[in-house]
């Protein structure tokens, strides 16, 4: 009985298979020679066939043997296009009982990522030991297993990143913790979480650097690279808390920034504030932010107004395509386009950006006056707000500017500071990172102190500057 | 359905962009043919996957949930996945440079964790979308765009590695018996823990071209002179097994060295 066999020479790409794998020589080359170049095949003996199927498996598609009826493979078809997400519409901000009972705690600012997670509604860890960051990876070792959430130690810093990205497209939200050389090897995976729109936080418990440095030593030598260290460098949301009251709510807001955003959000600590320990108000409920979802919106930007698109989780039946590459609304890549690859990077950094009113979050003391302000970020702050204070006391016209949100930098906010300010003054941790920053949005006097020395900088050092100009 | 149908219900684009010959055509039809015989659909998989032109299979073509992630990292993707949620059902597809160079640590300690996820490497035994530059699996004295004079490292045997580390289920498959591969294809879709495949997979054009051998079928022919089936390692003398390997479904390393003469 000959079968019935068919080649579609638009799908043929010319590999000879079909005519080398037969065991019953069922295909030949005909003399015509198609548009691609090469002779094209033919059935030349149908009833030689055997259906073994060696054929249609070699084939990138072109050959078809034994098809259905057509009418029964149209119907198949037809009921897949018919076929729609299974997911509802969900997401948004919503209040929450807290799972400490409320009241004052005495915690370690390690103690209050932990807590402060899972109160945001965080459902998932991975990580890897690093000093200072320990009390993370143990403390979440320890709760998740008590909440019914998922922990994993991973092999690598690497491997922990993919992991929370993974588990974010599962519909969890998730974080990991970290420190210096840690914090690199997640650039290439936060990288990804930039492009793929991928909500997830990050905590980088700063140490002494460069390389291993001083592991148990605090510093602020990580402020550029958690705005620029990937590459690609699309807009970024930092965060840097002063004290452990802080490090607890503003955990609870990273996670609320990285939902809302689709992005991942950096929340800086460091090794003073990670095992400082301090009182910590806990509310009875907590407002939280959940990724939305709305069934058969495109998943992915640009979107016409900068508008944070819909995620879908794994298992919603959207079919989702998430990709590093560069990619059409769909997730479907666009490699080559140009237009598709400018506007997608303008629009990582639009959808962040055009909402930087709200991401302004500032400590500010005596700034009405001020001709010299000290911009300081995270513990620095501390030893600032003191110095700053007892200038004052002493007459002089200082102030501070402290900015909680340290990406996107609140630039308007300091150059309306530039009708009375004529001096910046930035101490930091560091050789001298954030003092690039400032000087960059301002048109006066910078200042650079820098402590690269893995102690927190004493406040009387801070004083002796304002006072004297010494440093 | 036939293959053909197959590929219009479950892939997004009917045309890929392998080369001519390309062994992936045969590894997207076998997962095609696993997938209907086990009576599931493409979707009821969730894909992560690495780069490379392995990468390219699910991402571009599976109409599934599928990640695509950087060099080397769908495996802790994949374990994410599956850790956050176990109802899905998590594989990755990758290949040789992606899953045992860059991602090499990845894979290793992802069968010490056993996650019940299944990894796919097809092994075309070269880098194949970067233009053909020496890999983890490279045979010895092999032409390659960075070994012009032979490659002089030994290269992994990615099933000895896996059932090393402590794997239970680790598998091979060359293209050249594709029936065996879709039956391989099914037992580690339905199997448990962490499962493993190597699919010993031809490139008629980066490694081929180098090798003598830039024709898809006659790089078939050197995949059946290579790969013996069980019985038939068995059946050979040890004196004439020569660098010759073996195919099938394996779990645990003493089993698969007994079939592999004793190492000098």
């Amino acid at each position: 009985m000959p079968r019935r066999i068919s080649i579609n020479h638009d799908l043929c790409r010319g590999c000879n298979l079909c005519l080398e794998m037969c065991p019953k020589q069922v295909f030949q080359e005909s003399s015509e020679i198609g548009a691609a170049g090469f002779r094209l095949k033919q059935v030349a003996l149908p009833d030689e066939c055997t259906a073994c199927g060696l054929c249609e498996l070699y084939c990138a598609g072109a050959i078809s043997l034994e098809p259905l009826p057509p009418e029964e493979f149209a119907d198949i078809m037809a009921q897949e296009e018919r076929r729609t997400s299974t997911g509802q519409r969900r997401g948004g901000w919503k209040e929450v009982d807290s799972l400490l009972e409320p009241g004052r705690y005495f915690m370690a600012g390690n103690e209050a990522v932990v807590e402060a997670a899972l109160a945001a509604g965080c459902e998932f860890f991975a990580g890897y030991p690093i000093t200072p960051a320990n009390e993370i990876l143990e403390g979440m070792s320890r709760r998740m297993g008590e909440t019914g959430g998922r922990f994993i130690q991973a092999e690598d810093e690497i491997a922990s990143v993919y992991m929370i990205l993974g588990a974010s497209w599962a519909g969890l939200k998730a974080f990991t913790a970290t420190s210096g050389p840690g914090f690199a090897l997640m650039q290439e995976g936060l990288s990804l979480a930039d492009m793929a729109e991928i909500p997830c936080v990050i905590v980088n418990v700063q140490r002494a650097g460069p390389s291993t440095g001083q592991a148990t030593r605090p510093a602020a030598m990580d402020m550029r690279e958690a705005r620029y260290g990937s590459h690609g460098g699309v807009q970024r949301i930092v965060l840097y808390p002063d004290s452990v009251q802080e490090v607890f709510d503003m955990t609870i807001e990273a996670f609320n920034l990285a939902e809302r955003f689709r992005t991942p959000v950096i929340l800086l600590s460091d090794g003073y504030l990670s095992h400082l320990a301090e009182k910590v108000a806990v509310s009875g409920c907590v407002k939280v932010f959940d990724r939305i979802y709305v069934p058969g919106r495109p998943a992915f930007g640009p979107t016409s107004d900068s508008s944070v698109p819909s995620m879908p989780r794994f298992g919603d039946g959207e079919n989702v395509v998430a990709t590093g590459s560069t990619h059409d609304v769909s997730g479907k890549r666009s490699t080559t386009n140009p237009t598709v690859q400018e506007n997608l990077v303008f629009y990582l950094n639009r959808k962040i950006l055009e909402h930087r009113e709200e991401l302004v979050d500032c400590e500010e003391l005596f700034l009405d006056d001020a001709e010299t302000a000290v911009v300081a970020f995270g513990t620095v702050g501390r030893s600032a707000k003191w110095a700053v204070k007892e200038a004052r006391k002493l007459g002089r016209r200082v102030g501070l500017l402290r900015p909680r949100i340290v990406y996107p930098f609140p630039s308007q906010r300091i150059k309306e500071l530039c009708r009375t300010v004529n001096q910046f003054v930035v101490p930091e941790m560091s050789q001298g990172q954030m003092v690039h920053v400032v000087s960059e949005k301002v048109a006066r006097d910078v200042v650079s102190l820098p402590q690269p020395n893995g102690q927190i900088i004493d406040p009387r050092r801070i004083l002796k500057y304002l006072v004297e100009g010494v440093w | 359905m036939n293959i053909q149908e197959l590929r219009k219900l479950s892939l997004r684009e009917q045309r890929t962009t392998f080369c001519p010959g390309c062994g992936f055509e045969t590894f997207i039809n076998c997962f095609l043919r696993a997938v209907d015989d086990l009576g599931r659909r493409m979707d009821d998989y969730t894909f992560t996957e690495g780069i490379g032109c392995s990468a390219w299979i699910s991402n571009n073509y599976f109409k599934a949930d599928n990640f695509h992630t950087a060099h080397g990292r769908a495996i802790p993707a994949a374990i994410g996945l599956k850790a956050a949620n176990p109802q899905l059902d998590v594989i990755t597809i990758g290949g040789d440079g992606d899953l045992a160079s860059i991602g090499g640590n990845h894979l290793i300690h992802a069968v010490r964790k056993n996650t019940p996820i299944a990894v796919f490497c097809l092994n075309n035994f070269i880098y194949g979308m970067t233009g053909g530059q020496v890999g983890p699996t490279t045979p010895l004295e092999s032409i390659t765009s960075t070994t012009v004079g032979g490659n002089t490292e030994k290269p992994f045997d990615l099933v000895k590695l896996v059932l090393g580390v402590g794997g239970e289920h680790a598998s091979r498959y060359p293209t050249a018996y594709p029936h065996l591969l879709v039956k391989g294809i099914k037992r580690a879709l339905v199997a448990d823990g962490f499962r493993f495949m190597e699919v010993v997979s031809q490139c008629p054009r980066q490694y081929g071209t180098r090798n003598q051998a830039s024709a898809a079928a006659s790089m078939l022919a050197q995949q059946k002179a290579v790969y013996l089936s069980r019985e038939k390692a068995r059946n050979t003398d040890r004196g004439e097994f020569g660098d010759r390997s073996v195919f099938g479904d394996f779990d645990n390393l003493k089993e698969y060295l007994d079939l592999l003469p004793t190492e000098e």
